[in-house]
């Protein structure tokens, strides 16, 4: 009776719990952040940020025990093998920071903390399921689940104007980017009949033959994933979304987005679409090379730290386009190496321009910085190793991972590339050393006094940061009397962020082992 | 005692220094250089000379996906540099010692790093590892120039751009081409990835690819030297840079890049070394007399120093690009040499500037000697060393240069003479105005006080030193100069043999 009945059901697909625990812990987190949030009323400002963190650390554990299983799940709709769960460590290191920094910031409160916590969980969540999807219906659900959470955490401080902006900026440039995306999945499923990278894979291995459906299908994908990976021509949204956005958000959609888009476009590209390789390097070379330059020339001119980081952003999308290029496991080791040192640097930065923020009367712009390594060399110090790190300097760990990615291009025959990669890095250190500059060797200008009576207006056309609304709420106010003593979690982030860019710049075989391991699961490719 | 130590106590002596503050750093600062010295001379006196290859190695694998080692050793071309290196960096640091500093902790913090890098740099016998160092050391240099330079902000600002820019355009390239030798050796010989610059050396690359990269390696070393063409940030740079962290960046810095040629572009590059002979000596020829004619006109005494700088950088590369054993000994002492005036050079200045009123203007002083016998004394005898007095250390090492490029390429040799006359035009006109003339009343002479001798006396006694025994560094170095300009002698002799065999060949029938 049992086994008629077994053999009479639809046949659903075995389901590996196992498998799913890193997904699913993320996602019992959100949810319980947000039921909890609801009874708790006033606590819930330290329990759910508290829960968050517990649900991150079990996501992280759970993929420890996972490591090197190598499964498939979901009918091979999801593979969590190696380059999943490092980049999952990757994602939920920067979760982690992102939760510490938002702790005692004025967007949770305003948004309401547990359903802030919540969305941030979710978007993990997309983020994990965009770098595992084996499937263009899963990279799709991934896409827009990492997606949505932000365009709302985008709008979180909703009573300032900017962050308003913000949130309904990305949410029309993203939406854009989502249905290109689709579209060219839809053309890529009728141009190969198979919506599995691997079904897409058999189907191409005869070669592509100036496929012209495929190859609009290839063209829109990229697009679509070039607007999350803030990839130029597709990067204008950047500088504005990040300015506008809550900065614990910026910080965290700086990294974790990007570490979602190349997980997702490496397995793509890498397994799916490898036979068609000689199609689209040449143009994912032409956009690296756009971006690098367009990113580096960008951030120049730029006073606002988030926005000189967004482009900053933009060119390093440009370095990590790089190993993608090449289409060789030492391209995907190359990329995930520097993701994970990218982290490390972005987050490190952003805690610092967090902390200033909060204690200084120009918010996030550079006179807010001037004379920090006198004044307060525990800032200053994490900011000028990120800084130096995301240059590429030796003994940070950003010299390293370029170096790795210009070992792969020469290797993969893109020498060019790599010039072109260090000539970025040159144009960047403008930008970076007027920074290190500000801290080191300017003034020091007012920092915001506990009793804001008539703070003076920000010197200098700052016409692009809205003007401070006071009092979101009663709590807001409380917080911001509080903010000119360093937060100890702020400084905490910072620091082992700063630690970890030295760490790896000297010692950089752990690392190196992980993204060996991660870049090893493309069997596809040497 | 390995090298490491030897290289890394600066910037642990260094950080010390910076977490206990401002009251301890500057002493533990003169403590840790003297320590070092200390090293760097058990490590001369344990050197065994008469030997090409490498002595008291570490070799330890440091990222062995990529096949860099964290590769150290010393031989006869790194021995000397190393010792001079520690040597100027103490005097540098005592030199430093004697002035408030802002943040002391800080400054010797960066002092120390420099040290650690420049060290690091000598010392590396892995190519990742040497552009490691090499391009590590700007940031010290940076930091020193921008905090606690010389004139007023945007001065500094000005300088430190030009010096980061210029300096990073070429270590970048040269990051590039570093790992181009390793990626395509390996694939030109199908072996594993490496960067040990032995087995770089075994594993020649194709013409074409030398020549491109020998291009980049040769603008980073040019532009730190800085040669002719590529010395657009010198002005500026030098003159906001503080004067220990000047002394030791024109003593010790410039002379990483022109070791940088005979350590690693004369054997990883012969071909390319042979092609771009003439190219080279060019750019070398310009510098002398470039750096020779500003000096000579220059009415800054720092600027004086620095062109003359440029002209006996000039000198150096000149030896290296002769392609024999005579010039690259010549070059190697000639950089001992001119690191041991440049630090006494430029303590001078500052002490000629304390005694004009804190200007560097040659029309400021005059006079000075009068009432200071002998600082003036001692800036004769450092003078004379510098513009190569038949008798000094720099007279043996520019007549080793001389008679290298001779034997090479004579027409070079006779234009590259001519500096050594100006060498003297632009020293001692220095000299004379500044020590002599009419006693100008805006300059406040006064006698060297005893602090300031302890400075410049060890350096005078160790150029005099030298000159009396230039063997001391010739003796150290010969087999292992030998061995490195072998490879491209070994091409230089080929050319000339095949060319006279088609030559024969064409008059036989």
């Amino acid at each position: 009776m049992t086994s008629a009945l077994v053999t009479a059901a639809v046949r659903t697909p075995h389901i590996d719990v196992a498998g799913l625990s890193p997904l699913i812990a993320l996602a019992v987190g959100g949810m319980l952040a947000l039921l909890v949030g609801i009874f708790l009323g006033r606590s819930a400002r330290n329990v759910t940020p508290l829960i968050s963190l517990l649900a991150i650390a079990a996501s992280i554990g759970l993929s420890i025990w996972q490591f090197g299983e190598g499964k498939s799940v979901v009918a091979d709709a999801l593979a969590i093998d190696d380059l999943t769960l490092t980049l999952n460590f990757v994602l939920c290191a920067t979760g982690i920071a992102a939760i510490l920094l938002s702790w005692r910031s004025r967007a949770a409160s305003v948004a309401g903390h547990p359903e802030y916590y919540a969305l941030m969980m979710l978007s993990l969540l997309g983020m994990l399921v965009l770098v595992g999807s084996q499937n263009l219906v899963t990279l799709f659900i991934g896409f827009e689940l990492l997606s949505i959470p932000l365009y709302v955490l985008c709008a979180a401080e909703f009573r300032k104007e900017g962050s308003l902006e913000s949130g309904l900026k990305y949410l029309i440039v993203g939406s854009v980017g989502s249905a290109t995306l689709l579209y060219g999945l839809a053309l890529i499923y009728g141009a190969t009949g198979s919506t599995d990278f691997a079904g897409i894979d058999r189907a191409l291995a005869g070669g592509i033959n100036g496929d012209v459906l495929l190859l609009s299908g290839i063209g829109l994908t990229l697009v679509g994933l070039a607007f999350k990976a803030s990839v130029a021509p597709f990067h204008q949204w950047t500088p504005d979304v990040y300015e506008g956005a809550p900065t614990p958000v910026t910080a965290f959609m700086a990294v974790a987005t990007k570490v979602a888009a190349f997980g997702v476009l490496l397995r793509l590209f890498d397994t799916a679409l490898v036979n068609a390789q000689l199609d689209w390097a040449p143009i994912v070379a032409a956009l690296a090379a756009i971006t690098i330059v367009v990113g580096n020339v960008g951030a120049l001119s730029q006073v606002s730290l988030k926005r000189m980081l967004a482009y900053s952003g933009v060119a390093q999308a440009g370095y990590l386009l790089c190993g993608l290029v090449v289409g060789t496991q030492l391209g995907v080791k190359a990329t995930v190496f520097y993701l994970a040192v990218y982290c490390a640097m972005n987050v490190a930065a952003f805690a610092v321009v967090i902390a200033r923020e909060r204690a200084s009367e120009y918010g996030d712009e550079l006179p807010a910085f001037a004379g920090l390594g006198r004044s307060n060399p525990l800032m200053a110090w994490p900011m000028t190793i990120a800084l130096l790190g995301l240059a590429g300097i030796p003994a940070t760990a950003g010299f390293i991972g370029k170096f790795y990615l210009i070992d792969a291009l020469v290797d993969g025959g893109y020498a060019w590339l790599g010039i072109v990669l260090v000539v970025g890095s040159m144009i960047s250190l403008g930008y970076y050393l007027r920074v290190i500059a500000a801290m080191w060797m300017g003034e020091r200008s007012g920092d915001v006094t506990p009793v804001r009576t008539a703070a003076p207006a920000p010197a200098g056309g700052s016409a692009g940061t809205p003007p401070v609304m006071a009092g979101g709420s009663q709590e807001a106010d409380a917080e911001l009397a509080r903010s000119s003593k360093l937060e100890p979690e702020v400084v905490g982030v910072a620091w082992i962020a700063t630690a970890v860019v030295l760490f790896f710049g000297i010692i950089p075989s752990p690392l190196f082992e992980l993204a060996g391991k991660a870049g090893s699961v493309f069997t596809g490719i040497f | 005692m390995t090298l490491s130590i030897l290289i890394w106590l600066p910037l642990v002596v260094a950080v010390f220094g910076a977490i206990l503050g401002a009251k301890v750093a500057p002493k533990l600062a003169v403590l840790g250089s003297l320590a070092a010295l200390g090293i760097a001379i058990s490590f001369v006196v344990r050197f065994e000379s008469g030997q090409d290859t490498l002595q008291f190695v570490t070799n330890e694998s440091w990222i062995s996906e990529l096949g860099i080692s964290y590769k150290l050793g010393v031989d006869g071309l790194n021995v000397v540099l190393l010792l001079l290196t520690t040597f100027l960096f103490a005097l540098a640091t005592i030199f430093a010692n004697l002035r408030e500093w802002d943040r002391p902790g800080l400054f010797y913090f960066h002092l120390g790093l420099a040290q650690t890098a420049v060290l690091g740099a000598f010392c590396a016998q892995d190519l990742i590892l040497f552009v490691a160092f090499f391009d590590l050391m700007l940031i010290p240099f940076y930091f020193l120039t921008g905090i606690w330079g010389c004139g007023d902000r945007e001065q500094r600002v000005r300088g430190t751009q030009k010096l980061v820019i210029y300096t990073l355009v070429g270590s970048l390239l040269m990051l590039v081409a570093a790992v181009a030798t390793g990626v395509l050796a390996s694939q030109q010989h199908d072996t594993d990835l490496t960067f040990a610059l032995s087995a770089l050396q075994e594993l020649p690359l194709s013409e074409g690819s030398q020549q491109w990269i020998f291009l980049c390696f040769a603008a980073a070393f040019l532009v730190k030297m800085p040669a002719f063409p590529l010395h657009g940030w010198l002005p500026d740079g030098y003159k906001a840079m503080p004067l220990p962290a000047l002394a030791v960046f024109s003593g010790v810095l410039s002379k990483v890049a022109a070791y940088g040629f005979l350590r690693i572009v004369l054997p990883v590059f012969p071909d390319a070394s042979v092609h771009f002979q003439e190219l080279l000596l060019l750019i070398a020829l310009a510098s002398i007399l470039y750096g020779s004619a500003m000096a000579f006109s220059a009415q800054n005494v720092r600027l004086v120093v620095a062109y003359s700088s440029v002209a006996q950088m000039g000198f150096i590369t000149l030896g290296i690009f002769a392609l024999n054993e005579d010039g690259a000994q010549g070059a190697l002492l000639q950089m001992v040499n001119h690191g041991l005036v440049t630090v006494p050079l430029f303590f001078i200045v500052a002490l000629l500037a304390s005694r004009a009123g804190g200007s560097e203007e040659l029309k400021d002083m005059g006079g000075i000697a009068f009432r200071a016998p002998v600082l003036a004394t001692l800036f004769l005898i450092v003078s004379l060393a510098t513009l190569a007095m038949p008798g000094s250390a720099n007279f043996a090492g520019e007549f080793l240069i001389l008679l290298g490029v001779f034997d090479a390429k004579p027409a070079f040799a006779f234009f590259a003479a001519l500096g050594v006359a100006l060498a003297a035009v632009y020293m001692l006109r220095a000299f004379i105005r500044s020590m002599h003339n009419r006693v100008n009343p805006s300059a406040d002479s006064r006698e060297i006080t005893f602090r300031d001798l302890g400075v410049l006396v060890p350096s005078v006694v160790v150029i005099v030193a030298l000159a009396l025994y230039p063997q001391f560094g010739l003796s150290k170095s010969e087999a292992t100069t030998k061995a490195a300009v072998a490879q491209v002698q070994a091409k230089t002799g080929q050319l000339t043999a095949e060319t006279s065999s088609q030559a024969s060949e064409e008059h036989t029938p």
